[in-house]
Parts: structure tokens; C-alpha cells; sequence
């Protein structure tokens, strides 16, 4: 961890440039696929999707959360320190909650 | 503080990882919110079946009503990143019309929060109806208020850039509230999924 | 300077001038005040802060001591009479609330504060108002927990307030109400804090000090703020789901509704397990500094001590289950969780291995702060020791519940815990206040308190393993046994070692009340320290360092003082601490700006409290306590971290306030 941000310490200026690289065009296309995906995922309620109804809504849940993550909230772009902290809780609470679910018997039963 | 201010030019950086204090903290602080609505989704999903008396969650949701308001809040995203982008060119005046706009969409979205809780406790499911009701309520009413703090938020920043009185990188405020403001929209994304769409 | 160091952007056009205070919303000027006791509520100063803390805490300390004393009094003969049933439950449910969230965390919170921008060679810390804001925040929830003692009783569930003594039913007063509401406002102290600190220990280093150059108690300390940060959401939720219960009529653990009783279990303990570990590492982090400087060697294993932390604070995670043994949760659960549980003693053995080589070999001096570092070893070792039986689940199903897990609990808290903490009193002392403590009184004070600890504590283990439940407000001669094992016998040894204890904490008040009086100056460097905290003045100047260091050593002041000698290897010493102040003072920073007092971080945390008996009482008085945070958040964010120069009196000169103001 330390070479890392002492590397990152260098970069800073650049970084600070980088970091706004998306252009406008780009959250406006950003936008349309979020909401095409969303109509996707509401189809699922009008159409029987079969055996795929659940993955495909978790898979679509999970692609629509990492692209606003990444590109809206610019992580993708950003140090990774900033990656760090936020996957840290994030993978953290899905780990820790599903171990408390599957106490719970949440998957199996 | 010229003089500290050489001193740190000389070793090429001004904070230690060359980041901003208040983006760090704003991450850190997101990092521990994953666990907050973790920990009330997880309560939402243990007790989602538990319905009593009180109606079960396929007979109070109204997918196509949610699936808009879902859609509303999802586009003040958009609208967010336009805000910060407009902010990071020194443009007030685009500044404060996307904030404007994020704001308008969010306020939305908690009017539509409010019709849905009405339409909810009219079918029957109140908040103490059964453990469901009270999950769900929790859950959402808490989602519910983390927007309503960020549209305050908005709208402050509105009419503290039109004074023109931002202590500090004005650039980097709106970002931080947009930081904020894309987090409560992905929690959406995951209630809206979790919560509506799959069935108990 | 501003404390923050935010990067100006190149070529960015002039800043809009500085409001003045006129354009803020401060109805007011803000306080400037450096003496007299504005300079203290409304400061944001980190040392002026940690010494707070630590009065606050010292405070409870003494309340959470005399309400242990009083169970004692109740245990240690039959059928006692001291206290009923009811007071008793209060009395015990206090006495832990007390000292795990009101004296050992705000004393670790008061060592934090003062210590880890010293060490890492920092000004202050990166927020400062959220810092201040912090302080008052715990103060305010600390009232509103202790206020229920005064309005009706107070909680009596257990300090994890299992269902269904949490509910009306068995807790009809306010109690469990302040409890929870109280709790809540400290967890935000703590959540803040943690991002305080944490974001200080990243971007505020000296510059060289990478992370592996960081004092091991600013690294333990850091791995602490993290576990803070993920653990204290989840007992929010918690705490929220009770209130919501207890106010609102919600039935998130009410059986009879429904309700599955071990969610709030679950909830209590992922937080509750990375909690004992908040609770421990500061004074593992406090050994380490000290165990070095007294053994004049370099803390053996460094890059181990602090990995080994690292791993406490993960696998910390993956054990909580193991409160819920005797619960039900079935074979698959209980195996796995056991394992987890067995695996964490690991990395707490390789830091037991790492201090026992550090003293091994080394020219060990017993002062009064080696002497609770090396007690600490010890004690917290038989407490690792009983922890480790009950990770072994068919073992444990016979000691839950009963008094071998209160002698589990103490050895490890008051013999880990809360000895680190008299380690760093007496090692940091000279340092916060220029005055040394008596070595003498704090032999005394040792001796007492070890002598005394393992004589309440001790016994526990066998009075459990005879049989007797925590939590039982008396017993009866005709459950005593005999022989050797005679728990009567024992419960009184336990109380008469409860009051020698007692007896050791008062003689280290005496040591505080004798040193405060006396007018000898300690010396700059009395232990020949190694860290940077040692490298000003005692106690240190408003702004730390006049010259801020460069470092090139872990232990960079040792390595000023000394170098080796080419020929024979040896350590000599080329420098004195004096020398090395002196050269700072030549070099001193111009223009040195420190953030500015507020009234605002007082007044945020003001309405916290209001917010929480509005909600207990009338619903009224919380919105008027939410319309004071608000406000408070507007004040707040409209003022600049470090006052323009105009809100000085008489104007300061210089050109510090052309800086980007932080949020914080
Ligand atoms: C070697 C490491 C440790 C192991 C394996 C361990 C294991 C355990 C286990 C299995 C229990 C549950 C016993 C029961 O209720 O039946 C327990 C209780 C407890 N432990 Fe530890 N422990 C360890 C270290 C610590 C530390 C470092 C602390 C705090 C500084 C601590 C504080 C506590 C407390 C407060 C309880 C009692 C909680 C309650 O029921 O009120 N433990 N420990
Ligand atoms: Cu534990």
C-alpha cells in the first residue's frame, strides 16, 4: 500500500486532469444505457423470463450499479485510494450480510 | 504560509497521498454507508414474508408507478454529473441550472415516495400492520431521507453559489454532493431491484 | 497556515476574496479567544480536545468503577442486600455501557487525538471542527445515557440488550430509550471521528514518513478508525430498529409478533466483535511505543506487529457468531464460526511473540509505564487464553452465561485494555503536561491494580465453572458448594479484590492531583524516546512543530539522537533532544496559521440531545432540536475553517487565509 500511494502522490497533478475526462456526450450515452437496461429490467415484469428472471435481474442490478459507480462517480477514472475505501465497505457489507443471512437460512430454505 | 507553501511545492505534493482531505472523507464516509443499508436490507429480506394479517408485498406494489419514479431518480444522475461538469469549467450559471434540475428530479422522486406510502397504507399496510410493512418502511423511509438531505443539500448550494459565499473549491463541493447524490441513487437501484422486482 | 494543504489549481483565477465575518452567517464573530475557558469550548485544537476527552472518560471511569463496586458489595455474601433486583440489573447494564463506550473508547479516542498528528508530524488533524464536533457529540450522548438514572431507571437489558429484555414488557421504563438514543449519538462521535483520523493519517504525514515509517500506535490506531467506520452502521441499525420498536411500534424482535429474537443477536455482535477489537487495539498500540523506548531497542518485528493488526481487524469480521453458540444456529454455523474464532488467536500470538522478543535481550528499565506494558502481556495473555476455550463450541455451551466468561471478558479489557491505557498515562504524561507522574505512587498504583485484578477476577474462573450465572442479582448459601471450590468463599475474595483494585485507581488520582500541584518541569526527553511526538516542546506548542520534520527513519527522532558507530557498530549518541528543538526553533515556518475555534461544532452536537428527548417525550421538542442541527450545518458550512485575518484582534498580518478552506 505504500508504493502505491506514494506513487499516486507524483501523478496528483495529472491525475486531477485525467480525472474529468468524461465528456458530455459520454454521460448522455451513459445515461441512455442505464435506462435502457432499466427498461429491461421492468420488462421482466410484463414478460416471463423463465429460469432467467432471477439472475438476469441480479446481473442487470449489479452492471447498473458498477457503470454509475464507476463512471458518474468517476472511480473508474480516480485514485485508487478512493476505489479502496469505497469497495472496502462495500464488499465488506455484502460479505458479512450474507454470511448473516445465510444464518438465517435466507438461500437455502 | 508562503513559506509552507514552498516548502510543500518542493516536495511535489500538498497532502500526503496528493488527494483532496474532503474526497477522501466523503469516500470513507460512503464505504460506511454500504454497511448501514446493508444491514437494513438485510433486515427487509428476513422479514419480507412475515406479512401477518396485513397484506403480502406483491399486492401493495405498483411496479409501473415505481418503475418511473425509479426512472426520475436515475436521470438526476445524469443531471448531477452535467451539474459537476458545469462546475469544474467555472460555469455558475450551468452550475446552479443542472443543481436546479438534480434537485427538481429528487423532489420528485420523494413526492412519488410519499402517493406510493398513501396508496400502501390505504391497501392496509401500515407501518405496524406486520414485520414486513415495518421493514419496508424502514428501509425505504430511510432511503427517503437520505434524498431529501441531499436535495437540501442541492438546493443550499444553489443559493450559497448565486451569493457567491462558498468557503473553499466550489468545484470540488458540488462534486462531493454529486458524490452523495449518485450514492443514494445506487442504493435505488438495489432496493428497486431486491425490494420490487423480485417477489417475495 | 491552513491546515489543510489542498493543492491550488494551477493557473486557476484568483479566488473571490475571503468573506468577512459580516457576510457569514455567524450571527456573531467567531470566538478567537486563547485563554480562559472559551479557548476551550470552542476549540478545535487536537491537543486541547484529547485532553478533554480524556477528563470525560476519566469521569466515567469513575462512575463505571463505583457502579462495579456496588455489584461487588451485592455479590459478595448470600442473599445480599444491597441492591434489589431491579437496581441491579441497571447496575450491571451501566456499569459495562459505561466503560466500553464512555471511558475505554473516549479515552482511546483522547490518546488518538492528541497523539497520532504529533507522530506523524502534522499540525493538527484534517477536520478540526468535525474533530470538536466529535468531542461534544460524545459528551451529549453520555448525558443522555446516564440521564435515565435521574428520570425513572435506567436500561437494564445487558450491555447487548438482548430480546426480549429490551422490550416493554420486561423494561417498562425509559432506560432502554436513553440507552439506545444515547448510544446512537456517541456511534456518531465515533463515525466521525474515525473518518477524521483516518483521513489525517493518509494525507497529513511529514513529509517521508511513507507507512511503514508510521509510530505502530498511529498504525493500530488507523486499523481502529476502520473498524469504527464499517462497525458502528451496523449497530445504527440496531439501535434504530430498537427505538423504532420501543417509540414507534414496530415488532422487529418481538417473538409474540412474529419476529425472529436473533437478528438483533446477529446485528449486535457484527458489531460487537470488531468492537472488542476497537477496544483493545489502542492499547496494543500503546505497549508498542512504550515497550521499545524502556527496552531500548527497536520494536522487534515491526512490519509483523502491524500486518498482525491488519489481520485482527479483518478476520475480526468473520467471528461474531461466537456470542451465539448456546443460541440454535445450528452445526454448519457453529463450525464455521468456531474455526474463524480459533484462527484469530493467530495474529494475537504473533504480537504477544513480537513484544516478548522486544523485551528479550534489551536494557529494560521498570518505570511505572513498563510495568503496566509488561502487566498487560501477562494478563491479556490469560484472557487470549480463556478466549480460546470458548471458541471451542461444546466447551463454551458450558461456560456461556456463566461467571468464566466474565473473568474471560475482564482479563482481556481491564487486564489489555484498560493497563495499555495506564501504560500511556504514565509514559505520555511529561509529554501532554511538561510535569512527570510519581514513579513511586505509580509502582504503588501498579502493584495495587494487579494484585487487586486478578483477585476479583481470577476466582471468576472457577465461580463460573462451578455454576454461577452472570447476571444474577444474588445467590444462596445452599448453591455455595464446598471444599476448596466453596463459591462463597470466592465471591468474597472477588470483592475484597474488587476494593484493593479500587484502591490502585485512586492512588493514580492521588499521582494526578500530587503531580498537577508540584512545580518540577520534566526534562524535554525523560525516556529517551523514539517518535516524533518527543520532538517539541512539552507540552507542545499550539501549532506542534515550528519546523514541520522530514523523515527518513521509522523511529526518526531516535535516529536524529543517535547513529552507529562505523567501527564497532554501536549505538552513539550525536545529538540531544535540546539540540534537535534548537534546531527546529532556528528553522521555525514563517506565518504559521492554525485553524480557528467555532461555535458551531458545539451547537451541532447541542441539538443532538434535544433530537433525542423529543423523541422519548414529545415530538415538539425534536424538531425544535433537528431546526438547531440545521441551522448549525448552515452556520457551519458557510464559515471558513481558518478565520480570515479581519476576525482577528488585532487584525493578524500575513497572507494565510488566501488558502482553500477545508469542509471540516
Ligand atoms: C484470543 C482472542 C479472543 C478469543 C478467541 C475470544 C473469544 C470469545 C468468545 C468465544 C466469547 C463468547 C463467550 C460466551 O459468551 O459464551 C467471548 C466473549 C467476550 N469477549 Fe472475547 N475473545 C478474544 C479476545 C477478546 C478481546 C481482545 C476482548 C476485548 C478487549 C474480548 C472481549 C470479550 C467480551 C466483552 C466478551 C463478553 C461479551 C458478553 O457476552 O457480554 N475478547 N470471547
Ligand atoms: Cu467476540
Amino acid at each position: 500500500m505504500t508504493t502505491t500511494t506514494e506513487a499516486h502522490a507524483d501523478h496528483a497533478e495529472h491525475q486531477d486532469h485525467a480525472e474529468h475526462g468524461m465528456s458530455i456526450r459520454g454521460y448522455v450515452t451513459i445515461a441512455l444505457i442505464l435506462a435502457a437496461l432499466t427498461a429491461l429490467e421492468v420488462s421482466t415484469y410484463f414478460v416471463d423470463f423463465g429460469p432467467f428472471f432471477m439472475p438476469v435481474l441480479l446481473i442487470l442490478m449489479c452492471v447498473k450499479f458498477f457503470i454509475v459507480v464507476s463512471y458518474f462517480m468517476h472511480l473508474k477514472f480516480d485514485n485508487k485510494l478512493f476505489s479502496f475505501m469505497f469497495y472496502t465497505g462495500l464488499f465488506l457489507a455484502i460479505g458479512v450480510y450474507a454470511a448473516f443471512l445465510a444464518t438465517f437460512k435466507f438461500f437455502t430454505a | 504560509m508562503a513559506d509552507t507553501a514552498v516548502h510543500h511545492a518542493e516536495h511535489g505534493h500538498h497532502t500526503s497521498t496528493g488527494l483532496s482531505n474532503n474526497k477522501l472523507g466523503m469516500w470513507l464516509f460512503l464505504g460506511s454507508e454500504c454497511l448501514l443499508f446493508g444491514g437494513l436490507i438485510s433486515t427487509y429480506m428476513i422479514y419480507r414474508g412475515r406479512v401477518g394479517e396485513g397484506p403480502r408485498p406483491g399486492n401493495v406494489f405498483d411496479i409501473p408507478f415505481t418503475s418511473v419514479s425509479s426512472f426520475v431518480l436515475l436521470m438526476s444522475s445524469l443531471t448531477m454529473v452535467l451539474a459537476v461538469a458545469a462546475a469544474q469549467k467555472r460555469d455558475d450559471r450551468g452550475t446552479t441550472l443542472w443543481l436546479t434540475v438534480t434537485g427538481l428530479l429528487g423532489a420528485t422522486f420523494v413526492g412519488g415516495q410519499m402517493y406510493e406510502f398513501t396508496a400502501m397504507y390505504n391497501e392496509g399496510l401500515g407501518y405496524t400492520t406486520s414485520l414486513f410493512g415495518s421493514a419496508f418502511y424502514t428501509l425505504t423511509g430511510f432511503h427517503g431521507v437520505h434524498v431529501t438531505v441531499g436535495i437540501i443539500m442541492l438546493f443550499s448550494l444553489v443559493a450559497i453559489i448565486k451569493r457567491s459565499n462558498v468557503p473553499g473549491d466550489k468545484a470540488e463541493v458540488v462534486e462531493l454532493v454529486g458524490l452523495y447524490w449518485h450514492f443514494v441513487d445506487i442504493v435505488w437501484i438495489i432496493i428497486f431491484t431486491l425490494v420490487y422486482l423480485i417477489p417475495a | 497556515m491552513a491546515i489543510i494543504e489542498q493543492p491550488a489549481p494551477v493557473g486557476a483565477p484568483a479566488l473571490p476574496a475571503a468573506p468577512t465575518p459580516t457576510r457569514t452567517y455567524g450571527a456573531l464573530r467567531r470566538p478567537v479567544a486563547t485563554t480562559g475557558w472559551k479557548s476551550w469550548v470552542f476549540t478545535v485544537d487536537h491537543k486541547k480536545l484529547g485532553i478533554m476527552y480524556g477528563v470525560v472518560a476519566m469521569f466515567f471511569f469513575i462512575v463505571g468503577g463505583i457502579e462495579a463496586l456496588l455489584i461487588r458489595l451485592q455479590l459478595a455474601a448470600p442473599n445480599g442486600k444491597v441492591l434489589s433486583a431491579d437496581v441491579y440489573n441497571q447496575m450491571f447494564t451501566m456499569h459495562a455501557t459505561t466503560m466500553v463506550f464512555l471511558f475505554v473508547m473516549p479515552m482511546a479516542a483522547a490518546f488518538a487525538n492528541y497523539f497520532i498528528p504529533l507522530q506523524i508530524g502534522a499540525r493538527d488533524v484534517a477536520f478540526p471542527r468535525i474533530n470538536a464536533f466529535g468531542f461534544w457529540t460524545l459528551v451529549g450522548g453520555g448525558i443522555i445515557v446516564n440521564l435515565s438514572w435521574f428520570l425513572g431507571g435506567a436500561a437494564d437489558g445487558g450491555w447487548f440488550m438482548y430480546a426480549p429484555n429490551s422490550g416493554p414488557v420486561f423494561s417498562p421504563s425509559h432506560g432502554v430509550d436513553f440507552w439506545a438514543l444515547g448510544l446512537q449519538i456517541t456511534g456518531i462521535a465515533s463515525l466521525t471521528g474515525a473518518i477524521n483520523l483516518i483521513v489525517t493519517v493518509l494525507n497529513m504525514r511529514a513529509p517521508g514518513m511513507s507507512l511503514m515509517k508510521m509510530p505502530v500506535f498511529t498504525w493500530l490506531q488507523l486499523v481502529v478508525q476502520f473498524l469504527l467506520l464499517f462497525a458502528i452502521p451496523v449497530i445504527t441499525v440496531a439501535l434504530f430498529l430498537l427505538s423504532f420498536q420501543r417509540n414507534f411500534g414496530a415488532t422487529f424482535f418481538d417473538v409474540s409478533a412474529g419476529a425472529d429474537p436473533l437478528l438483533w443477536q446477529h446485528l449486535f455482535w457484527i458489531f460487537g466483535h470488531p468492537e472488542v477489537y476497537v477496544l483493545i487495539l489502542p492499547s496494543f498500540g500503546i505497549i508498542s511505543e512504550v515497550l521499545p523506548v524502556f527496552s531500548k531497542k527497536p520494536l522487534f518485528g515491526y512490519p509483523f506487529v502491524v500486518f498482525s493488526g491488519a489481520a485482527i481487524g479483518f478476520v475480526g469480521w468473520g467471528v461474531w457468531a461466537h456470542h451465539m453458540f448456546a443460541s440454535g444456529l445450528g452445526p454448519v454455523s457453529v463450525a464455521v464460526f468456531s474455526i474463524a474464532t480459533m484462527a484469530i488467536a493467530i495474529p494475537t500470538g504473533v504480537k504477544i511473540v513480537n513484544w516478548t522478543m522486544t523485551l528479550w535481550g534489551g536494557k529494560l528499565r521498570f518505570t511505572a509505564a513498563m510495568h503496566f506494558a509488561v502487566g498487560l502481556i501477562v494478563l491479556f495473555t490469560i484472557g487470549g487464553l480463556s478466549g480460546v476455550t470458548h471458541s471451542v463450541a461444546p466447551s463454551d455451551t458450558q461456560q456461556t452465561d456463566t461467571y468464566y466468561i466474565v473473568a474471560h471478558f475482564h482479563y482481556v479489557l481491564f487486564g489489555g485494555a484498560i493497563f495499555g491505557l495506564f501504560a500511556g498515562f504514565y509514559y505520555w504524561w511529561p509529554k501532554m503536561f511538561g510535569k512527570q507522574l510519581n514513579e513511586r505512587l505509580g509502582k504503588a498504583n501498579f502493584w495495587f491494580m494487579v494484585i487487586g485484578m486478578n483477585l476479583t477476577f481470577g476466582p471468576m474462573h472457577m465461580i463460573g465453572l462451578q455454576g454461577q450465572p452472570r447476571r444474577m442479582y444474588v445467590w444462596t448459601e445452599a448453591r455455595a458448594g464446598e471444599g476448596f471450590f466453596n463459591i462463597a468463599f470466592w465471591n468474597m475474595v472477588a470483592s475484597i479484590g474488587a476494593f484493593i483494585l479500587a484502591f490502585g485507581v485512586l492512588l493514580f488520582l492521588i499521582n494526578v492531583f500530587k503531580t498537577t500541584r508540584s512545580k518540577e518541569v520534566a526534562p524535554l526527553d525523560p525516556w529517551d524516546a523514539r517518535t516524533l511526538e518527543w520532538m517539541t516542546t512539552s507540552p507542545p506548542k499550539e501549532h506542534n512543530f515550528d519546523a514541520i520534520p522530514t523523515v527518513h527513519h521509522l523511529d526518526e527522532f531516535f535516529h536524529r539522537k543517535y547513529e552507529q558507530d562505523p567501527n564497532t557498530h554501536e549505538m552513539k549518541q550525536v545529538a540531544t533532544a535540546e539540540d534537535i528543538l534548537r534546531e527546529q526553533e532556528a528553522n521555525a515556518d514563517k506565518h504559521i496559521h492554525m485553524p480557528s475555534p467555532s461555535y458551531w461544532p458545539i451547537v451541532l452536537a447541542g441539538g443532538l440531545p434535544v433530537i433525542a428527548l423529543g423523541i422519548i417525550y414529545s415530538i415538539p421538542v425534536a424538531i425544535v432540536g433537528a431546526a438547531i442541527v440545521v441551522l448549525a450545518l448552515f452556520g457551519w458550512s458557510l464559515e471558513p475553517s481558518t478565520a480570515p485575518d479581519s476576525d482577528f484582534d488585532p487584525p493578524a498580518s500575513g497572507d494565510g487565509t488566501k488558502e482553500l478552506a477545508p469542509l471540516g
